[in-house]
């Protein structure tokens, strides 16, 4: 079996033991969260051996050819020595504000201490000085003062409950990434866009939006926004406002319970997209949030004739339960 | 010297081509499509690639044992001979509509036929 080479230990793997796994079971605190390549939270860099590529799907090109790999899928075929990201390849960050925006939401400002690269839709790694990951997606555009996250409050989370609850303007966290591909790439710029997502899969869709718009696109832009009921909703009004602004801009709230007044569409989001927008050949899809809500909407889009490689999606994976 | 099926065909661009044609046949036919009901998107399309590209006559990387690890989970979900004529009927009908002429159909039908064992396990 091959081995890990971590800080002067040589850490065997066992049988179909991924690297991440090997990490925890001798006692690393390794940061990590979905462990399924997806969320870049355990993110690591090996500098001797060969990385497997399924380590490195998703990472950027400059990233893979500098050794960053993601532990949590990596089965090397032979020894690979490996290192934590330290404070230098990480960017700190204090929280510059938290407001609310609805019941479950919580907006998070972040101050960078450097300057952050990435574009709106992607996600950020947010690791707090206890070590604990999760990520979040980037709803605000590059040259905003902060970066802004939306985040739900989970039962019982770790990371939401602390957000939603403890954090204090000026608490300090450090961010990994940014990581995805779900952005908008300017070009095309007479594409209808197809903008679909349940809870903070509005996130990144704002982000997107807010892209696409300062890129003047011309296309029509519709935004999808599910939710339970009226009170999973948020920033309503300010989408609103912006379908005021611009008329190519169409944005349809929908909810699963409730009635249809307020301009609200009542039905399962699957169904509402296929009802509004049966014909999508020729769009560009993004589509995020609940992973089996992804996972059902993208294959919606793609039957309705989107092509595959339009089709833009981040699923929001929970972390994984914690190895026995 | 004649060229290559695969090169007849278009190779990689016509891989690029038929993939999200017959992909959206298969999940759209109710004989086939409960098989990929819980498989991510982005995975399957790349083995659908891969599939396309081994029938097209391409440079493979399947092989048999591929062939039959990759497919002993669905053998116990019931997969049987009539759903592997459903997938070579679908395959021919992409092809068809993106104008491929019939011999090489023909040719595309019958490296896919010839996966058949490896597919069913026998
Ligand atoms: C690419 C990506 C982008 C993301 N972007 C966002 C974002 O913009 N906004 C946002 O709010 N979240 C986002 N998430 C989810 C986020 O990373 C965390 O998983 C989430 O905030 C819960 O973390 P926690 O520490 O609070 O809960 P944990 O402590 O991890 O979880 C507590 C318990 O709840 C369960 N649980 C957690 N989430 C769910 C769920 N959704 N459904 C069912 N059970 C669950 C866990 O399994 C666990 O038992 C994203 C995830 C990924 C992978
Ligand atoms: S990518 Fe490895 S834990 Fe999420």
């Amino acid at each position: 079996m091959p081995a890990i080479h971590y800080e002067g230990n040589v850490f065997p793997l066992a049988e179909n033991e991924s690297v991440l796994d090997a990490l925890l079971r001798n006692g690393v605190l390794a940061p990590h969260s979905c462990k399924a390549g997806s969320c870049g939270s355990c993110l690591m860099r090996a500098f001797e051996g060969s990385i497997p590529a399924r380590a490195q799907q998703g990472l950027k090109e400059s990233w893979k050819a500098q050794g960053y790999f993601l532990p949590c899928v990596c089965h090397p075929a032979s020894d690979l020595s490996i290192r934590a990201v330290d404070a230098s390849e990480q960017v700190g960050a204090s929280i510059a504000a938290l407001d609310r925006l609805s019941d479950d939401v919580m907006r998070v400002r972040l101050q960078c201490d450097a300057p952050l690269e990435f574009h709106a839709g992607q996600y950020v790694t947010v690791v707090r000085e206890n070590g604990l990951a999760r990520s979040y997606s980037i709803a605000s555009l590059p040259d905003a003062p902060q970066l802004e996250l939306h985040v739900r409050r989970v039962a019982t989370g770790r990371m939401s409950a602390w957000l939603h609850e403890q954090a204090r303007p000026g608490d300090r966290v450090s961010l990994r990434g940014p990581f995805g591909e779900c952005f908008y790439v300017p070009g095309k710029e007479d594409q209808p866009l197809l903008l679909v997502g349940t809870g903070t899969g509005l996130a990144p869709l704002y982000g997107v939006l807010q892209d696409a718009l300062r890129h003047g696109h011309r296309g029509p832009i519709h935004l999808v926004h599910g939710a339970l009921h009226r009170r999973g909703l948020y920033l309503v009004d300010d989408l609103r406002r912006l379908g005021e602004h611009h008329t190519h801009f169409g944005y349809v709230p929908t909810v699963l319970n409730g009635t249809s007044s307020e301009g609200l569409t009542v039905g399962a989001i699957d169904q509402v997209v296929l009802e509004r927008f049966p014909k999508l050949n020729g769009w560009r899809g993004f589509v995020c949030g609940d992973p089996d809500v992804v996972k059902s909407l993208k294959k919606r889009l793609f039957l309705s004739g989107m092509a595959s490689r339009e089709i833009h999606a981040d699923a929001f994976l929970p972390s994984a339960q914690a190895a026995s | 010297m004649e060229r290559s099926l695969y090169d007849q065909l278009g190779g990689a661009a016509a891989v690029d081509a038929a993939v999200d044609v017959f992909y959206r046949k298969v999940l759209a036919d109710g004989r086939i499509n409960s098989f990929f009901d819980d498989v991510d998107m982005d995975r399957q399309i790349l083995k659908q690639k891969a599939f396309l590209t081994m029938v097209f006559g391409g440079p493979a990387s399947y092989t048999g044992k591929d062939m039959r690890t990759g497919h002993a989970h669905l053998i116990k979900r019931g997969l049987n001979d009539s759903h592997v004529d459903a997938v070579i009927e679908l395959l021919g009908a992409s092809l068809r509509e993106l104008g491929v002429a019939e011999p090489l159909i023909a040719k595309v039908a019958a490296i896919a036929e010839s996966a058949r064992a490896d597919v069913l396990n026998r």
